[in-house]
């Protein structure tokens, strides 16, 4: 394995960040501070983590409504994160995106969509931007199972292609689309099987294990930016939440709980690294100690931000209009 | 290709050619893109020339100048590639994609109505989306209900996207440059029947403002407003109805979205009478739209109701007797005039 003691130390800080900044969430919600729906990422951190990883700062992503843990992987400030989420005026977004919309253009992150599939087109638009600039940046698109069945994704898988676009095309699988499961929405059991028809290279990896993903997303970032195209990463997930806080999750079987529960990838990665004496315990500990201060910053300054004035409903809507 | 410095008379596709060429020479981050806009990619003796250069020949001679990376034909994949322009857009470049008909509208809506309008809000104004989406509206090529429509009201309703319509050759260019400078999206709608209609073009470089309605005929008895085709509908009539002793004074709307509610309100409040000439569909539509504008800002001023020529609320009919009768006319606008007029304390 190819990675500095430090990138170890950022992807592990990156996995236990999105873990805290998720649980917080999920408290928050349920005491009824944080407007809307919120999707939460809790058990795909390492796809996230990994993929990012590979990424250098002016790479752009594109998100799905699970958005939270693509923003903070994507180094997305998470203060502003948080009071976004809260619609506070001081909020990335200025209070107007929330959870599902959260974006960070600044940082590359190009948004988190309510629209299942909308971003694989958005990622062929930043694919084109590398090409026609030069740039040689390169754009990973994430998105669920259930975006798998959109046209969109198949239409921009083989635009990508044919125009030989830097995208990497990233399925976060985590087996069910809302309650609805994978093996009932999709004919085939691998989605990245559907890479031959489009002529790219497809892969399936281990969701939870962020060393498989990060290795398989070195791959595809390297494929694309030297020019030969993009891939299909398909990454075996397991969401531990529901689809929406909220979600009584009775489509879950016994057998997707169980595994579920047996799926930890900030479990495995200590184990790991421990056992190879990269880190001490005591080191992860003193991380993980940072990360949840942070996260506990993040919604204080959230809970004390203003809320938006409410002359800003109709500022932003265009750069000018009379 | 040169391009003349001084004015002559072209047809509107020559001046929307101009426009894109000019613009294109100026700013290296434009690419256009849309299916067949040069057209055999990939035809080993096509490779820097077209096959078609556009279903209109709008974009002929463009990948001559600028080559295929800048001239990207597309695949039949309209949500693919106009996401594609939207995101190109909100990443640096300034992209101009063709929608060829406005009815393919329904495999791309996403992109303009969830991603294309709506990223600069929902991201706080941190996002720019200076895309150009070129698409084809109107009926009278007997080309039926998926080929024919006019779309504008739908485009306009979305917050975020401002909607663009000309009526004449210089307008074309003017309208066109205003638009792909725009840094917001912006839907131009061409009509189908007028790409061959010649007028006066300046030479180099040509800007109408978007926002602004023109008044083509200045008169005094009754404001006839109408964009795009209907503006030209309304000229048409206004001829009609001098010679019977009627001075309809014309708007052409020019643009949808911003609508230039002062320069409408100005010209009711001179001739106390108003007919709209629209070819949408009418439930929700411009006319009404405007009608209701004038009803709650310049009521006082209206001497009889206001007069609306529009397409009925059905689909585009295929037969000619049947497109000729869904379609407004000069004849109509002449009758709805005669009878707001007749109304008229």
């Amino acid at each position: 394995m190819n990675l500095s003691q430090d990138q170890l130390r950022s992807m592990y800080r990156t996995m236990v960040s999105i873990r805290n900044f998720e649980e917080t969430v999920k408290q928050a919600f349920a005491k009824g501070h944080i407007p809307g729906f919120v999707h939460l990422y809790v058990g795909e951190e390492a796809i996230a983590t990994g993929v990012c990883s590979a990424l250098r700062p002016s790479d752009t992503i594109t998100s799905t409504h699970r958005g939270h843990g693509h923003c903070i992987a994507k180094g997305c400030d998470m203060n502003s994160m948080m009071a976004e989420i809260y619609g506070k005026a001081t909020g990335l977004c200025k209070g107007k995106g929330g959870s599902m919309h959260i974006a960070d253009v600044g940082k590359g992150m190009l948004g988190a969509n309510g629209i299942v599939g909308g971003g694989p087109p958005l990622a062929c638009g930043a694919g084109l931007t590398s090409v026609v600039t030069g740039s040689g940046d390169v754009c990973a698109c994430f998105f669920g199972d259930g975006a798998c069945e959109q046209g969109t994704f198949h239409e921009s898988a083989n635009l990508a292609a044919i125009w030989n676009l830097p995208v990497i095309f990233v399925a976060e699988n985590n087996g069910y689309a809302q309650s609805t499961p994978a093996s009932y929405h999709c004919a085939i059991e691998n989605i990245a099987e559907r890479a031959a028809s489009y002529g790219i290279p497809g892969a399936v990896v281990d969701g939870s294990d962020v060393f498989a993903v990060h290795e398989a997303a070195v791959e595809a970032v390297k494929r694309a930016r030297a020019g030969q195209g993009p891939s299909l990463l398909e990454c075996k997930t397991y969401r531990h939440h529901g689809h929406f806080e909220g979600d009584q999750q009775t489509y879950k079987d016994d057998l997707y709980k169980s595994v579920s529960q047996g799926k930890d990838s900030i479990r495995d990665f200590r184990a790991l690294v421990t056992q190879h004496g990269w880190f001490t315990s005591e080191e992860l500990d003193a991380i993980d100690r940072e990360a949840r201060q942070a996260v506990e910053e993040a919604l204080a300054y959230a809970e004390s931000s203003p809320l938006p004035e409410v002359e800003e409903v109709t500022s932003d809507v265009y750069v000018s209009y009379p | 290709m040169a391009v003349a410095t001084a004015a002559r008379t072209i047809t509107i596709a020559e001046a929307l050619n101009e426009s894109i060429r000019l613009e294109m020479r100026a700013d290296p981050k434009i690419v256009i893109m849309g299916e067949d806009i040069a057209g055999g990619a990939q035809v080993e003796h096509l490779e820097d020339d077209e096959a078609w250069g556009g279903v209109m020949g709008v974009t002929k001679g463009l990948v001559h100048e600028f080559g295929r990376e800048r001239v990207l034909d597309t695949p039949i994949s309209e949500a693919a590639f106009i996401g594609a322009a939207v995101g190109a857009a909100a990443t640096g470049l300034r992209p101009i994609a063709e929608l060829m008909f406005c009815g393919f509208l329904g495999s791309c809506l996403d992109s303009l109505l969830n991603q294309g309008s709506k990223l600069r809000y929902m991201f706080g104004g941190k996002a720019t989306v200076p895309v150009t989406i070129r698409t084809m509206i109107g009926g009278g090529f007997r080309a039926a209900a998926q080929h024919a429509q006019t779309l504008y009201p739908m485009f306009a309703n979305i917050p975020g996207l401002k909607v663009v319509a000309p009526s004449n050759a210089a307008d074309a260019k003017g309208l066109l440059t205003a638009s792909i400078r725009d840094d917001d999206p912006v839907i131009f709608c061409e009509h189908i029947t007028m790409y061959t209609m010649k007028g006066e073009v300046p030479g180099g470089e040509h800007i109408v403002p978007i926002g602004k309605a023109a008044v083509a005929r200045p008169g005094s008895d009754v404001t006839l407003l109408g964009v795009s085709l209907t503006a030209v509908h309304a000229l048409n009539a206004a001829e009609t109805l001098a010679k019977e002793g009627i001075d309809a004074e014309v708007i052409d709307l020019r643009t949808v979205s911003p609508l230039d509610e002062e320069t409408i309100l100005a010209s009711v409040q001179k001739t106390g009478r108003l007919v709209i000439v629209d070819e949408a569909n009418p439930l929700c539509g411009l006319a009404s739209h405007i009608a209701g504008m004038v009803a709650s800002r310049g009521f006082n001023w209206l001497r009889a109701p206001v007069g609306m020529v529009t397409a009925p609320h059905s689909p585009v009919p295929f037969s000619p007797v049947l497109e000729d009768a869904y379609l407004p006319n000069p004849q109509k606008v002449v009758a709805a005039v005669k009878e707001v007029c007749a109304q008229a304390s």
